[in-house]
């Protein structure tokens, strides 16, 4: 499981992380690129789940809904409820767990473009919801959300109040990149398991892997829960940063993104929309100088991208590997 | 003999069409039946009723005296009637030896939760079945190609594969679906050996195939179908001299269809 070059890896990702980037901010005296890089981690935990989609074989363009499901449980328990951050977060988890498996039944039977449009409109629905139910509080959103409080367990504080930081945003891209580790921690062994070697056969042909006695749908739904998870925690400490959330937080743009960040950091890859998410997001921030054409040209490089690269960034380096999406 | 398969009353209709029309025969045990008829006939249709792809209008399907037309496909598989795909669909990414492994999920005792952890029962679960794969790769004589990629290995070798793949469900029936389309003669008499090594397992096969000469060599039985109905059931001898059949499937060589 753990070998000495994949060791070396984690060793420098960690190390990266959590020491250089932070040594490097503090030199630069950029400190507003704590903000950034939390957005990039936690927008990278919910590309991931889109990812997983794609593993077994479904485009999902909804991930958005669930990163503003998230949001909305976790603003929502925490201003109304008086419910500590720390349990709303894993509670917003749930309820979008709960939610994809009730959506999943019935949508998850379709197939390529089918499914992709009906998650592409989930999007819109979430934010209508938003919008429309009393308890969102419609267009006025929710602001003021107070910041994470303290964990402490027998009188020790092991995390303490976010408050407390002289800068807020630390204590964030902390929080957010554990959060990106552990995820991706999880979903690589989920990946490596046999597990998924029952999503890649899923993925290649629904048919026989249930003529082997794999049950499809349950699986599937598996996936999808797991999928949306990922996007609800990711939405629920992303409004924990933003400390307000309105119905327009995450839209059918950031659902788009989140699709594309897979693309180009390589379908094949677990670490795929990690480095997806890094290289669009500051693209998409480089790109700004232009001004009018920022659109035109970010669109043309990513045609590009997927032309020359199909299989994403990280086909780059292990282009010999052995499985690649575009095999068919 | 109790049949180990019983189709009773079969009928499937799309729309107005009614593709299979009311067909009943049964399977003995350990016997390599046929299901033959020309393109069109139903044949395909019956093939996915039987495997629970389909969901019959009218009639059942029995293994073992229970009814399993209706249930999922996975839980018809797990029962232990099984069937192979053509070449074209198993898994193009995967090595041989890997495709085979993946299809050994019926056999497994760990649970998802312990193949994520890897505990003890999911590692020995994987190291029998990668012996329990060697041994079937092996015996379909694949043993030489198991570690290449699927998508990389000539036409015969895949469909050994596919039936590879079947046998590592452990099934009591392996439906085979046109096992020797578009083989040459000395294709077929391989893949002819292969059924017949299947059955020496055990393993009571049905194949639905339209290669009448290898039909007529491998088979015990011959069920023939035209228009979505049943016209004859025997033995071959008694199929190749069926007036009925040869009207329908033999004796149209010259008209319209142009065979």
């Amino acid at each position: 499981m753990f070998r000495p070059l994949r060791l070396a890896g984690l060793a420098v990702f960690l190390l990266a992380v959590f020491l250089a980037v932070p040594l490097a901010i503090k030199a630069a005296g950029r400190t507003d690129f704590y903000y950034t890089l939390s957005s990039v981690a936690l927008l990278a935990i919910a590309s991931s789940g889109v990812w997983l989609m794609f593993y077994i074989g479904r485009i999902n363009i909804g991930q958005g809904a669930f990163a503003l499901m998230g949001g909305y449980v976790s603003a929502i328990l925490v201003t109304s409820a008086g419910v500590s951050f720390w349990l709303s977060l894993p509670l917003a988890g749930l309820f979008c767990t709960a939610v994809s498996i009730l959506v999943g039944l019935p949508i998850l039977r379709l197939r390529g473009v089918y499914f992709a449009m009906v998650t592409l409109v989930l999007t819109e629905v979430a934010r209508l919801l938003a919008l429309a139910l009393p308890i969102t509080n419609g267009a006025k959103g929710i602001t003021s959300i107070p910041a994470p409080g303290a964990i402490g367990a027998f009188g020790l504080t092991l995390v303490p109040a976010f408050d407390t930081f002289a800068e807020r945003n630390i204590a964030f891209y902390y929080l957010s990149t554990i959060m990106m580790t552990l995820c991706f921690a999880a979903l690589y062994r989920l990946v490596h398991s046999r597990i998924g070697r029952i999503f890649v056969a899923m993925q290649q042909n629904e048919e026989l892997a249930s003529s082997m006695g794999i049950n499809v749908p349950a699986m599937r739904i598996i996936a999808y829960a797991i999928s949306s998870f990922l996007g609800g925690v990711a939405g629920a400490i992303f409004i924990a940063i933003a400390q307000s959330i309105y119905p327009s937080s995450f839209t059918v743009n950031d659902s788009i993104n989140f699709m594309l960040n897979c693309f180009v950091g390589g379908l094949g890859y677990v670490f795929g929309p990690m480095l997806g998410t890094l290289v669009l997001y500051f693209g998409w921030d480089l790109l700004f100088a232009i001004g009018q054409y920022q659109l035109l040209i970010y669109s043309g490089v990513m045609v590009l991208l997927m032309l020359v690269l199909p299989n994403g960034l990280l086909s780059i380096r292990f282009h010999s590997w052995r499985w690649s999406w575009h095999k068919t | 003999m109790t049949p180990i398969l019983q189709v009773k009353g079969l009928t499937k209709q799309f729309g107005g069409l009614v593709a299979v029309n009311d067909v009943s025969f049964d399977v003995q045990p350990n016997e390599i039946l046929s299901v033959i008829g020309p393109n069109g006939a139903g044949k395909s249709t019956i093939f996915k009723l039987i495997s629970s792809f389909l969901r019959p209008t009218r009639g059942e399907v029995l293994f073992k005296g229970e009814r399993i037309s209706g249930l999922a496909p996975h839980v018809v598989a797990r029962k232990g009637v099984v069937r192979t795909f053509q070449e074209t669909t198993i898994f193009k990414g995967l090595t041989a030896r890997d495709s085979v492994i993946a299809a050994h999920h019926l056999r497994s005792r760990a649970g998802l939760i312990g193949y994520y952890f890897e505990t003890g029962l999911a590692r020995r679960d994987e190291e029998a079945f990668g012996r329990s794969s060697d041994e079937i790769l092996d015996f379909l004589g694949l043993g030489e190609v198991k570690n290449e990629i699927a998508s990389n290995l000539p036409h015969g070798y895949l469909r050994a594969l596919g039936i590879a793949i079947g046998l590592a469900a452990s099934p009591q029936v392996l439906l085979l679906d046109e096992p020797f389309a578009g083989m040459n003669h000395k294709e077929t008499r391989h893949a002819v050996e292969l059924v017949r090594a299947v059955r020496r397992r055990g393993v009571t096969v049905l194949l639905v195939e339209h290669d009448m000469a290898a039909v007529m060599k491998i088979s015990d039985r011959v069920v023939v179908i035209n228009f979505g109905s049943k016209i004859a059931e025997g033995t071959p001898a008694h199929i190749q001299k069926n007036d009925r059949v040869i009207e329908a499937y033999l004796g149209v060589e010259d008209e319209s269809i142009g065979l």
